[in-house]
């Protein structure tokens, strides 16, 4: 077990490569797939029949197909079919965003769902133009619901990102896989990597508890201490069913 | 560089795949099974009396629950290297599924009303009793479409499973594929299968889940 | 548009009316708003049955009934949240519902339509229905100056004016959740009024407020029809309230009107057995 540990303090540049690679596929990927939420969440709140039905079919053929085919479609096809290669770490942010988008879509379009009819009256009665009413009225409020369920996509994602290291992108798990192999010691070296992830998933978890007392602050909801420190999952992971 | 689609390849790999596709449904057949069961036996365990029982099994929940899946399935095949990967697989994603399947019964137990538990001190029922007859008769009823929506969540997560060398459909896909250099067939077929394969299913869930009134 | 906006002013023209006929003939010019044959169905039950009424400017409207008769639907169909099945709604002689094509003929009214339309309208809810995003002021200020296009400034000097008038002005930088039921209501009133409506639809304003509070926004609302000119539509199960505010009442049931008229008239010596029923059953 020495062994590994000053093997990991050799390789410490390395590592810290790495980290930044997954964390950089994680926060871009989130920021892709974030924007798509709101692009294909909201084309399914549309009154066109048009625009309903390219965001159903967008969702449902990114939910269907798996993550991982995405993955090895963008990295491993598309240079064939198109010409273009992407950088693996791009072919990573491209299929999380396009992912996770398409289930962070059913997020945004419940959320704003939930809002209270009598919010969509008020804003028509004080005669605001559908624009105005959704930017100023309705997400505002409907994002303060989104902010759990995209906690727990935020969570999935950070546990997709080894995926990386299968199309060589020098991801922590990249690192790490290859000081296992240099020092044999298997138990250690995944227990750190698997260490290491729930680190992070934890910061992120909190990071995000932080962002929902805010939002909750400015609808002058009163937020407990102790909601800080609450785990992810036990609060969302039951009502969110067959989220991912 | 780029080349024109090959519908020779596609008709060559098909039968490749389909073989891998067996393998990927075996894998999320018993997956399932494993987390169905054993998310039972967690979220009943959670319940328990002692929090030297519930503290521990919590923690590790939460740690399954937060790492990747496919670094547990690394992990678990570098140990177990005798046992079969499909096994090692199967093991594994059902276990990670059973964190998540356990807090479905979890919301399904609490949803029990106060009373039926206090019926049954009531009426001294043994502890093996309550649950059999009366809490879990009525908490599970309602779990069904949830856990259908994570048998299929299993069902894509299942490619997962080529990285320790089982022989399911991504697998086969990115054998030919290497074999042949013909990657762009092969992963769209794939893509195809798991759309055709989890699109109806997800929609019988969503009905299913109407009918129960969710 | 602008009106002048404090102190309120009543319009000299309807004050010396205490009772107004029901039915006014077309040819004294145009009564406010006319509901022409409006009939609402929702799938097969029919809430509004070619319902015929007029409202004339300046004047305060009660509509009473039992639940069901379709009163709070005339307030949600003049408001444009929902759209009439057949007939016609007449405001100010111009139809609101509807488009007068080149020929004459009406065509039911684009969004656009009742974008402009809805100007002179404005609504209090049962439920406030204040935007928990925004503080007080901002509830207040945000349509003015983003849909009027009025001028920062004016709008929350104007704003903190109708707090004052509503007895709120320490609370301008309240987060709504901070406020009771009450507060929100006067906040939401204050909104209304923000927007200078010539017609304000109030549903059902008083249900939703603990007991005790119902006092003071009902003669908050006194108030406002005694010093404008701002012609009022109650929902209201508070008969005081039809008492005291309105010179008119309107008896519903099962969609249409059974009878009319002063609340004196009404409330003393109903002529109608479903109204004598329906007052015996709430007073």
């Amino acid at each position: 077990m020495n062994d590994f540990f000053s093997a990991f303090a050799d390789d410490l540049p390395q590592l810290r490569s790495g980290l930044w690679v997954t964390l950089e596929a994680t926060v871009f990927g989130a920021l892709a797939a974030l924007l798509l939420s709101f692009v294909l969440g909201l084309m399914s709140l549309s009154r066109l029949m048009l625009s309903r039905g390219v965001s159903r079919v967008v969702v449902e053929f990114f939910r269907g197909t798996s993550l991982y085919v995405q993955l090895f479609w963008l990295y491993y096809a598309m240079p064939q079919l198109t010409g273009y290669e992407l950088t693996p770490v791009l072919c990573g942010v491209l299929a999380f965003g396009l992912n996770y988008g398409a289930y962070g879509a059913e997020v945004v379009r419940g959320a704003v769902n939930s809002v209270p009819r009598g919010q969509y009256e008020a804003a028509l009665a004080l005669n605001m133009s559908p624009l105005h009413r959704m930017r100023k009225v309705i997400l505002p409020q409907a994002w303060v619901q989104m902010i759990p369920s995209f906690t727990n996509l935020l969570i999935q994602l950070l546990k997709a990102t080894p995926l990386l290291w299968l199309i060589s992108a020098a991801d922590l798990m990249t690192a790490i896989e290859k000081l296992r192999s240099r020092t044999g010691e298997t138990l250690t070296a995944y227990a750190t990597l698997l260490v290491c992830y729930f680190v992070l998933a934890y910061a992120l978890t909190l990071l995000m508890n932080l962002l929902e007392r805010s939002a909750k602050r400015r609808l002058g909801l009163a937020a407990g201490g102790k909601s800080l420190l609450k785990s992810r999952s036990a609060v969302s992971a039951a009502q969110a069913g067959g989220a991912r | 560089m780029t080349k024109d689609f090959d519908w020779g390849a596609v008709g060559d790999a098909f039968p490749l795949l389909l073989d891998g596709f067996w393998t990927t449904l075996l894998a999320t057949v018993f997956g399932t099974l494993v987390a169905a069961v054993l998310g039972l036996a967690i979220a009943v365990a959670g319940r328990a009396p002692s929090r030297l029982v519930t503290v521990p099994v919590k923690a590790v929940m939460e740690f399954i629950r937060s790492t990747p899946l496919i670094v547990q399935l690394v992990g678990a095949a570098a140990l177990f290297t005798s046992v079969e990967p499909l096994t090692v697989g199967i093991v594994v994603l059902g276990v990670h599924y059973a964190t998540y399947t356990s807090e479905v019964y979890r919301a399904g137990i609490d949803a029990v009303p106060k009373g039926q538990w206090e019926a049954c001190r009531a009426l001294s029922l043994t502890p093996r009793r309550t649950w059999q007859a009366v809490i879990l008769p009525q908490a599970v009823r309602n779990v069904v479409p949830a856990l259908g929506n994570y048998a299929i969540s299993m069902f894509k997560e299942t490619p997962f499973l080529a990285v320790i060398t089982v022989h399911e459909m991504v697998f086969q896909a990115r054998d030919y594929g290497t074999k042949h250099f013909v990657y762009t067939e092969v992963f769209t077929l794939a893509g195809l299968i798991f759309l055709v394969a989890s699109y109806p299913t997800s929609l019988l869930m969503r009905k299913l889940e109407k009918r129960l009134g969710h | 548009m602008a009106t002048e906006p404090l102190p309120l002013q009543k319009n000299a023209a309807t004050a010396a009316e205490d009772v107004v006929p029901v039915a006014v003939s077309k040819d004294e010019g145009h009564p406010l708003v006319r509901f022409d044959k409006v009939v609402k169905r929702y799938g097969d039950h029919t809430v509004l049955d070619e319902l015929d009424f007029t409202v004339e400017r300046g004047e305060h409207v009660t509509l009473i009934g039992p639940s069901g008769s379709g009163k709070t639907t005339i307030l949600r169909l003049l408001m444009t949240l929902e759209r009439v099945s057949d007939g016609v709604i007449w405001i100010n002689g111009e139809p609101l519902t509807h488009i007068r094509g080149q020929d004459g003929s009406l065509k039911p009214a684009s969004e656009k339509h009742l974008r402009a339309a809805r100007r002179k309208i404005g609504m209090v809810f049962q439920q406030f229905n204040l935007f928990p995003n925004m503080k007080v002021l901002q509830n207040i200020t945000e349509a003015p100056v983003n849909v009027l296009g009025m001028d920062r400034d004016k709008a929350e000097a104007r704003a903190r004016e109708l707090l004052e008038l509503v007895g709120l002005s320490g609370k301008v930088d309240a987060h709504p959740s901070q406020l009771s039921g009450g507060q929100q209501q006067r906040v939401a009133i204050a909104r209304a009024l923000a927007m200078e409506p010539e017609i304000l639809l109030l549903d059902e304003v008083t249900s939703a407020l603990d007991p005790e509070l119902v006092a003071g926004v009902l003669e908050l609302l006194s108030d406002i029809a005694r010093n404008t000119d701002i012609t009022m539509l109650c929902v209201t199960h508070e008969m005081n309230f039809a008492r005291d505010v309105s010179e008119k009442v309107l008896m519903f049931d099962a969609g249409r009107v059974v009878e009319s008229g002063s609340p004196e008239k009404i409330f003393t010596d109903p002529s109608h057995e479903r109204t004598r029923e329906f007052l015996n059953a709430v007073l």
